[in-house]
């Protein structure tokens, strides 16, 4: 690997820094315009005007806000994140069982699509104009347009409603053996699934396409090589970087899927947790979250940038 | 919009294939819903007219009923407004202002361009219904608050993509003509790269509301969007939620409202006639 790609590579990294400064002021400040005094809030409407004050004191609320926003920063940087303002926890503790369930889900869906899609994304490249592509194509086209709680309530119609198979809408509470734990993860992965292969499909199957429209496909083709050969010996090795680049982006879809299908079908993880505390105005908690979300989703677009310099040459300029 | 049209003359009326058509009469459709619907609806969509709640699909009731008993035909009328018009709005605040910026980035270049880049594109890296929900929670939900978070939402985007377009018409011929003729930056917008960039930006902006339909009603299906009594589609699906497990009408219908406005948009743009598409090449 020559330096240029290295340093190439190190400036996207230092842009990542840069964002997550900026992302973080924005989450601090969304969050400050929660409205109410948080002091009052947590006292209650009996509390005296000295105890107020004497909370408001306590917990530094009287200080600048870029004080306190450098704080804040401080503490994550130390991976101290606080206290949550609604039950006193340590938000680390609140996260922590939270978060592990949100990732069990990720990664058991990441399992579940990518190869599902990536199979499908290559066969319609491959017989593109055919039939299959164009029913492989609508039905992608009609997921990405529609919204995911749709395709939850879908999956929820299709494998609870009419088939009887799952259960409905509960997280079931007495996971006992295997098949407890597959019915209880199905419906949340079956709808995350569809909806970041559907973008994982017009991705891949666009990147494909690209690589075929090359003189090397053509020269190919020249050759008398069969469409499956061409596709599979030509044009898929040269399209792997972007392909890489399709799966982490859709991956990042997944950050604001869960948000949707966490809420809707009751599922224990940080998504659901912080949609409880905004519910609950515990800023604490919503900042953690939300940077917890922001960080992952800038990896994933991050790891997809790099690839894509990696891959492409021309990108390197 | 604040943008100066080209007022070079140009035919109108294009030849839409047959998918197009369709996709486009359902657009209509759901525009003149959103101007009249309320005057259409059979009933008062805020009143409770059945005894029962899920009511099935019937002659007096076409759509079913909510969960309180109100007609849900009625209601999806009435919601069109919300959905339509919010969505609307704000995709024409975020396109303008992306496409205004990108192009005086490219035009201007420089630091402003770097430092307005690397702003929009921090903002970008805030996954949008997470931005949308911590917004919209904090300053409370109002429609003018809801347009203004869906806007800046999705302004970056649309920065991005003008600025794109914008950097390659910068660099021809005739705009740098027009640099030499010692034209200032606003006419560079808008006499030289605007009517330029103008056909795909078109483009953009419907892919753009197709998303903005559907982070607004994630929004409302979150409990975050249009607030009760009245309701957008998303916050009729959040409302009548538990009629799902008797696969009640009152969940569907709404749900299929939203998904036939943003499937014939998104067939729309995939078959605009290429002389509408086509302009930046």
């Amino acid at each position: 690997m020559d330096r240029q790609v290295v340093s190439l590579v190190l400036g996207r990294l230092g842009l990542a820094l840069i964002t997550i400064l900026i992302v973080s002021f924005v989450v601090f400040a969304a969050t400050e315009m929660l409205p109410g005094d948080v002091a009052q809030i947590l006292l209650g409407q009996a509390a005296t005007e000295e105890a107020v004050a004497g909370l408001r004191m306590a917990m530094h609320l009287d200080d600048p806000a870029i004080l306190r926003f450098l704080r804040w920063l401080a503490g994550l940087a130390q991976g101290d994140l606080g206290t949550s303002y609604a039950n006193n926890m340590r938000i680390a503790e609140l996260i922590g069982a939270r978060l592990a369930n949100t990732l069990a889900l990720a990664a058991v869906t990441t399992i579940v699509a990518v190869p599902v899609a990536l199979f499908l994304g290559i066969t319609t490249a491959m017989y593109q104009g055919r039939l299959y592509d164009r029913t492989v194509n609508t039905l992608v086209v009609g997921i990405i347009s529609v919204p995911e709680f749709m395709i939850a309530t879908l999956a929820v119609l299709v494998f609870a409603v009419w088939l009887r198979w799952l259960p409905a809408l509960s997280f079931a509470s007495d996971v006992s053996g295997l098949l407890d734990v597959l019915r209880a993860y199905a419906m949340p992965v079956i709808t995350l699934a569809v909806v970041i292969s559907a973008q994982m499909i017009r991705m891949t199957r666009a990147a494909v396409i690209e690589t075929l429209k090359m003189p090397y496909t053509e020269m190919a083709l020249l050759k008398g090589a069969s469409r499956p050969r061409i596709v599979l010996r030509h044009a898929l090795p040269n399209a792997i970087g972007p392909i890489v680049n399709a799966v982490a982006l859709s991956l990042s879809y997944l950050v604001g899927g869960v948000i949707i299908v966490e809420t809707i079908f009751n599922y224990p993880g940080i998504a659901k947790l912080m949609v409880d505390a905004v519910a609950t105005r515990d800023l604490p908690l919503i900042q953690t979250c939300a940077m917890i979300f922001c960080l992952s989703y800038l990896v994933l677009i991050t790891a997809a940038d790099i690839v894509a310099i990696l891959s492409n040459p021309r990108l390197r300029k | 919009m604040a943008i100066t049209f080209p007022t070079t003359p140009r035919r109108i009326g294009y030849r839409f294939n047959a998918v197009g058509a369709v996709a486009l009469a359902v657009i209509l459709f759901w525009a003149v819903i959103a101007l009249v619907g309320p005057w259409l609806t059979p009933y008062p969509p805020g009143e409770i007219v059945d005894f029962d709640y899920f009511g099935p699909m019937s002659a007096q009731f076409w759509l079913g009923t909510d969960y309180l008993g109100r007609d849900i035909l009625s209601r999806i009328l009435a919601g069109a407004r919300y959905t339509v018009g919010i969505s609307l709005a704000a995709v024409i605040i975020a396109v303008t202002a992306g496409v205004v910026l990108g192009m005086t980035a490219a035009v201007i270049g420089g630091w402003l361009d770097t430092v307005l880049s690397r702003l929009l594109d921090a903002l970008n890296s805030i996954p949008s219904k997470l931005f949308g929900l911590v917004v919209v929670a904090g300053l409370g939900s109002s429609i003018p608050v809801l347009i203004g978070t869906l806007a800046v939402i999705y302004t970056p985007g649309a920065y991005r993509f003008a600025r794109a377009l914008a950097v390659n018409v910068n660099t021809m011929d005739f705009v740098a003509v027009a640099r030499a003729r010692g034209e200032g930056t606003p006419y560079l917008i808008g006499q030289e790269l605007l009517p330029n960039i103008l056909g795909p930006v078109l483009a953009d902006l419907g892919l753009r509301f197709v998303f903005i339909v559907l982070l607004l009603s994630g929004l409302s299906f979150l409990g975050l969007g249009v607030q009760p009594p009245n309701a957008d589609w998303g916050s009729l699906v959040r409302e009548n939620i538990g009629g799902l497990p008797f696969g009640a009408p009152a969940v569907l219908m709404p749900s299929l409202a939203i998904a036939s406005l943003t499937i014939s948009v998104n067939l729309l743009i995939d078959n605009l006639p290429t002389k509408i598409r086509d302009r930046s090449a």
